[in-house]
């Protein structure tokens, strides 16, 4: 597929490569990135461009890889009067987010009880396949925090208010109905709240590095005052809630493009038209997971608060324990957007990226709004993550959009026959990183080489100015499913 | 007997599954142990629950589809995985199934060796077919 070079580190592939192609498909990347990208992230992203209604370009962050429906790393805005709404531009995964706590602590008070932090973090945040919450959700309060999000878990003492101003969208995204949620999905998420799930999904204990500070006026606004600073980060999403709302509405898709003479390249990109009832029932439903989701994150934020104060053996306040952000990477959310010199009300899916508006942009934090959004950048646990900050220039050239995390380079299946977890475990113990894990295959599957080198990604989204380095951060305690 | 194998080199964040069996059944009931054995290594989990499903589908790869989403829904709201598994299809319309299910749960008191968390069936890649006298299907699970 021809890929033409148009800016550095923008590379477009034009509508004459396939039949059906609305607009331009563009991919963010090095050259370096851009050969190592697998087949399928150019077939997804020009299949993406075929869907009605899609402005500006189909774009793929540098992180982006092979996955169903759009690619990994995907990003597409849709005119919300003509326009479609695709779970397969979402994910099942909705609301599959990220967050980042501050902590007052230092490595070298937090190293000597590093392995009995992890053990109880591990006890105290269920992991792994099948696992269950403590938080108990008869219906009635199951559609508040479907309404609600993470506001329902500080209403019932599982945060603080201020946390709510440090999540995106406020933690609740408007338009959440409960009446559009099978049964199915109630009773997968019923005992979830409040869990990690499993594969690349993760709770780490995290510093900085002494060369990790890249912004320091930016770093301290966000709350980190330099080297040897311990952050909590978690990763995770709206668990089998939000898969089973994906589920439901793809079946239902699949059905119903039919009837509004929609055909598309893959059968996963099923989709509706966003103001069709079928389009609208998906959005509901997709809000009231994603609202979820915000609460999953906040439940979690509050055990990592209780056991850290008995760990250490004081309050969370007094240990500094204050959200910093907590951004969303699966998600389609009504945005006002400027295409061709005109300002239009577009519903943008992101897949695998993460939003990245810029100073003075809507819903950014008060606390932030002179800098723009925080942007956590999830890497392996191996090798570690980044925080940035958006941009004015993400704003014009993808939607307010930036990567989500270092991507793939390697399936699962593949990672686990180069490495035993067990091996891998004793390996990032020895390099001063203790990890419990639900599953020790889980823990091959996400080893740093299966994954692409996060500062390579970095750099990208730096010198596209999408979003600006503020600081990296180096594992030392990880817990995953 | 049928078999499966996983795809190596597909949506490589994700599960892709290469299932063949003698006839339905054993395609549904093969594809079902595959994904069974995607949560679980079946050798350690305690069979002490048995399930009974009734489904219909439109079309028999929407029965398939169906079918897997099914088990995978029943991981999260019983916490529990199903490796043992008679399945009967019968093509019509609607197709229907009926399956009864052995298996045991994933947390409690005994230590099964978890593995994967599979979130849904996809319909990326997704193809189900004769083939060779019986059938065969690929599928992409979202893990």
């Amino acid at each position: 597929m021809k890929t033409i070079p148009i800016a550095d580190c923008v590379w477009e592939i034009p509508p004459t490569e396939k039949a059906g192609m609305r607009v331009p498909a563009r991919i963010y990347a090095s050259e370096a990135l851009l050969a190592g990208m697998d087949a399928g992230v150019f077939e997804q992203v020009t299949n993406v461009a075929c869907l009605p209604g899609i402005v500006g370009a189909a774009l793929c962050m540098p992180d982006g890889h092979w996955g169903y429906g759009f690619p990994i790393g995907g990003v597409a805005a849709f005119r919300a009067e003509d326009g479609v709404i695709s779970p397969g531009g979402i994910g099942f995964d909705i609301n599959c987010g990220m967050r980042v706590l501050r902590t007052s602590l230092t490595e070298a008070e937090v190293r000597p009880r590093l392995p009995e932090l992890v053990d109880a973090l591990f006890t105290a945040v269920p992991t792994g396949v099948g696992a269950r919450g403590f938080v108990r959700l008869g219906d009635e309060d199951f559609a508040d925090v479907m309404r609600e999000g993470a506001g329902w878990c500080v209403r019932h003492g599982y945060g603080w208010p201020q946390d709510l101003e440090a999540t995106e969208g406020g933690g609740c995204l408007p338009g959440a109905d409960p009446a559009h949620v099978s049964a199915r999905a109630l009773a997968r998420g019923r005992e979830q709240l409040g869990t990690l799930g499993s594969g690349n999904h993760y709770l780490e204990i995290q510093v900085v590095p002494a060369d990790g500070v890249h912004d320091a006026a930016v770093a301290r606004a966000l709350g980190i005052d330099g080297p040897g600073q311990i952050l909590i980060m978690l990763h995770c999403g709206s668990r089998g809630f939000g898969h089973q709302v994906g589920t439901d509405y793809l079946r239902r898709f699949d059905g119903a493009m039919r009837s509004y003479d929609i055909v598309v390249k893959d059968r996963e990109l099923a989709c509706a038209p966003f103001r069709s009832p079928e389009g609208q029932a998906y959005f509901a439903a997709m809000t009231a997971a994603a609202n979820t989701a915000f609460a999953n994150r906040q439940v979690i934020t509050h055990r990592v608060r209780e056991v850290m104060g008995r760990v250490f053996g004081r309050d969370a306040r007094a240990l500094g324990l204050s959200l910093i952000y907590d951004v969303c990477h699966n998600t389609a959310k009504l945005e006002r957007h400027v295409v061709d010199g005109v300002a239009r009300d577009l519903v943008v899916h992101r897949k695998g990226a993460t939003r990245s508006f810029g100073p003075g942009a809507p819903d950014v934090p008060a606390a932030y709004r002179h800098l723009g959004q925080p942007v956590i950048v999830g890497g392996s646990m191996e090798t570690g993550s980044a925080l940035l900050i958006g941009t004015e220039r993400a704003m014009h050239e993808t939607f307010g959009s930036t990567a989500h995390g270092a991507g793939r380079t390697m399936s699962r299946a593949q990672a686990k026959k180069r490495v035993w977890g067990e091996t891998l475990l004793q390996d990032m113990k020895r390099r001063g990183i203790v990890v419990r894990a639900a599953s020790k295959s889980g823990v091959a599957e996400e080893a740093g080489f299966a994954y692409k080198d996060l500062a390579a990604v970095v750099d990208v989204l730096h010198r596209l100015d999408i979003s600006r380095r503020v600081v990296s951060l180096r594992p030392i305690g990880n817990i995953k499913g | 007997m049928g078999r499966y194998e996983v795809l190596d080199d597909v949506a490589i964040a994700d599960c892709a599954l290469e299932v063949e069996g003698t006839d339905l059944d054993d395609l549904f009931s093969t594809a079902a142990r595959a994904l069974a054995e995607l949560m679980v290594d079946p050798a350690t989990l305690t069979p002490t629950l048995e399930r009974r499903i009734d489904l219909e589908a439109p079309a028999l790869d929407l029965l398939f589809f169906d079918w897997l989403s099914e088990l995978i829904g029943l991981k999260d709201a019983e916490g529990a995985a199903f490796p043992e598994v008679e399945v009967h299809v019968e093509r019509g319309t609607p197709c229907r199934l009926r399956a009864r299910l052995v298996g045991g749960p994933l947390h409690g008191g005994s230590t099964p060796a978890l593995r994967s968390d599979p979130k849904a069936v996809t319909f990326h890649l997704f193809r189900l077919e004769p083939w060779a006298g019986g059938w065969r299907a690929r599928v992409v699970i979202d893990t």
